[in-house]
């Protein structure tokens, strides 16, 4: 294309996109400058390309700070317990259902796809947690979301990719389908299980909405959900004082700002840190998911 | 005679009831113990709340049974047709889908931009930054946008204050008025990257020759673009598109609406969930929020199957 309106296309179309991808990179880039940043510097003027006043102050006071520990611990447990706990069962269930022998196997399946349609809504699910009484509980958090259709169709589909003689061989050594599972099937599938667990992984950071919902707990925050309500209490009103009374003598050196900026570091920076190397794995999720479903 | 053969047979059926059950334990018992357990707990989480229906029926009591409740019949649905914030939340609601489908061909039109890139590295680069919003919570999305807009020290007000383009400062995230605009930028802002990934599946899946056809043809890149890549696409859009239609009721979800949400642009912003759940959670008004919620997922599904329908009629497309 070397005419004069598909240069000039591409030109266009090169400088769109830089600027589209300068909108979505630049609040992260901003954000981290940000909380390297000396506090007082910045509340004036701001950097906008490089810390002023490089400091560490910010994170310091915050993991000072056992409200901001506690739930930073209890975030890294659910991500680490739940996406394990999802792989697992997803993994298992999906595997008994490629089995022809498995009793009820076309109703389970059934039932299951049809949760993806349907769903009960707020406040029965919120009965139902205090009837189980898991209100107030770390494994609120796990248990009701651990069996999810997406990845369990998702794993069914590759594991029906394998191929059936590699089973047969093993079942005719007599060796039973738990060791068949996770000797055989297990380490072949390690591609989607990896995708699984990444997705799964994200989901639990993410979570907030269970611990809106049914974790009253102090004891039970999550890092998400414990900045969103420092969003919001600082929003709308300069309850500094509040803050700095509760941070003690660093409070001199720090503002409200730094400090949500670097917590809101904190919470992406898992994230952040490594999507650029498994986005591959999002997409490849996706795709096996769009052909099947 | 006789004897023998019953005692053949005695010997048989005996030894085939060993069998049975050492074939059950080695085949049917390890099938089952892998998914009888966790369809248990689908059972549980997914389908025994749909019993918890039956609230919105009743006056509900915490702590008495739940099938020993006063029935009241639709006492309920009536009262959210008299409800004014129901009607608000509705509109609400209604005007944020709509404003969603409209920016809907958005990642299409990226995807197209995209896939005109001859530069690998650059194309990667850029699919890479656009798509990472998607995978970040919704409270870091107004943790950034708080950031850059906030009244007090948000970055746009004092670039643009001490620029001296602005006299006064905006204060746009809690301006009633901006709202529904707003909220779908930040939507838009999220889920544009990854929607044209998407997108960009979908296009990788076009038969080449197609191209080299059209250019062989004469055709240059608009009009390649408008009549391979596009019609390449639509399939997947009109999945996505029904989809839309059956949550349309989702309103920009409960999530994005509830984290942004403040006294001044609670009334352009607060839709149907989060309806539900400040009358049905904060205000313990339990069944009512049920009824609220009943309706909402049966609406949904008639939507659903509705947008289905007609798609199945016009393209004998079908999402279900």
């Amino acid at each position: 294309m070397s005419s004069l309106s598909g240069k000039t296309f591409t030109v266009l179309n090169y400088v769109f996109l830089a600027i589209l991808g300068i909108l979505c990179f630049y609040p992260f880039y901003f954000i981290i400058v940000y909380s390297l940043s000396d506090p007082k510097a910045v509340l004036s003027s701001p950097g906008y390309l490089f810390p002023k006043g490089f400091t560490l102050v910010n994170y310091e006071t915050i993991f000072s700070q056992n409200d901001v520990l506690r739930p930073f611990f209890i975030s890294v447990s659910r991500t680490l317990a739940g996406t394990a706990l999802t792989l697992i069962g997803c993994a298992m269930f999906a595997y008994g259902l490629t089995k022809k022998a498995t009793p009820m196997r076309k109703f389970m399946y059934v039932v299951l796809v049809f949760t993806m349609y349907i769903s009960a809504g707020l406040i029965p699910g919120y009965l139902l947690i205090k009837e189980l009484h898991m209100l107030n509980t770390f494994w609120v958090y796990i248990i009701p979301g651990m069996i999810n259709a997406f990845f369990l169709i998702l794993i069914k589909t590759f594991f029906e990719q394998l191929p059936a003689e590699l089973e047969e061989a093993a079942l005719i050594e007599g060796a039973g389908y738990f060791r068949i599972f996770w000797s055989l099937v297990v380490p072949l599938s390690k591609p989607i299980l990896a995708t699984i667990a990444i997705f799964a992984a994200v989901g639990q950071w993410n979570s907030w909405m269970d611990n809106l919902l049914y974790n009253s707990s102090q004891s039970l925050l999550t890092l998400q959900f414990m900045l969103l309500k420092f969003l919001q209490t600082q929003s709308y009103s300069m309850k500094d004082a509040a803050m700095m009374a509760a941070l003690g003598q660093e409070a001199f050196n720090i503002t409200p700002q730094s400090i949500r900026m670097a917590i809101t570091v904190i919470v992406i920076f898992p994230v952040l840190a490594v999507y650029p190397f498994l986005q591959r794995y999002f997409v490849k999720g996706i795709m096996i998911g769009a052909v099947k479903g | 005679m006789n004897q023998p053969a019953a005692h053949a047979v005695d010997k048989r059926q005996t030894r085939s009831r060993t069998a049975d059950w050492s074939r059950f334990r080695s085949v049917k018992l390890p099938l089952m113990l892998m998914t009888v357990p966790f369809f248990i707990l689908v059972l549980v989480f997914a389908y025994v709340p749909i019993f918890g229906w039956i609230m919105a029926f009743q006056d509900y009591f915490p702590g008495k049974g739940m099938f020993t409740q006063p029935m009241v019949g639709f006492k309920h649905f009536e009262r959210m047709f008299e409800d004014g914030e129901f009607y608000r939340a509705l509109r609400n609601t209604l005007v944020l889908s709509f404003l969603g489908l409209i920016v809907s061909p958005a990642p299409m039109a990226l995807a197209l931009l995209l896939n005109e890139v001859r530069r690998k590295w650059f194309r990667k680069t850029i699919q890479i930054i656009t798509s990472f919003p998607n995978f970040i919570s919704w409270i870091i999305v107004f943790s950034i946008f708080f950031a850059f807009f906030s009244v007090e020290d948000g970055v746009i007000n004092k670039l643009f204050l001490d620029l001296g383009i602005w006299k006064n400062p905006s204060n746009i995230l809690a301006d009633p008025n901006a709202a529904w605009i707003f909220q779908t930028l930040v939507g838009l802002w999220k889920g544009l990257g990854w929607g044209a990934i998407i997108y960009l599946a979908a296009l990788a899946g076009i038969d080449q020759e197609l191209y080299e056809a059209a250019r062989v043809d004469g055709a240059n890149r608009f009009r390649e673009a408008w009549h391979i890549s596009l019609p390449g696409m639509l399939p997947t859009f009109v999945v996505l598109f029904i989809l839309g239609i059956g949550g349309m009721l989702n309103g920009g979800g409960f999530e994005q609406m509830f984290t942004f949400s403040n006294p001044m642009v609670v009334e352009k912003l607060d839709n149907l969930d989060t309806y539900v759940y400040r009358t049905g959670l904060q205000g313990i008004a339990f069944s009512y929020a049920t009824a609220v919620g009943l309706a909402k997922s049966l609406v949904s599904i008639l939507l659903l199957l509705g947008a289905n329908a007609i798609s199945k009629r016009i393209n004998g497309s079908s999402v279900l």
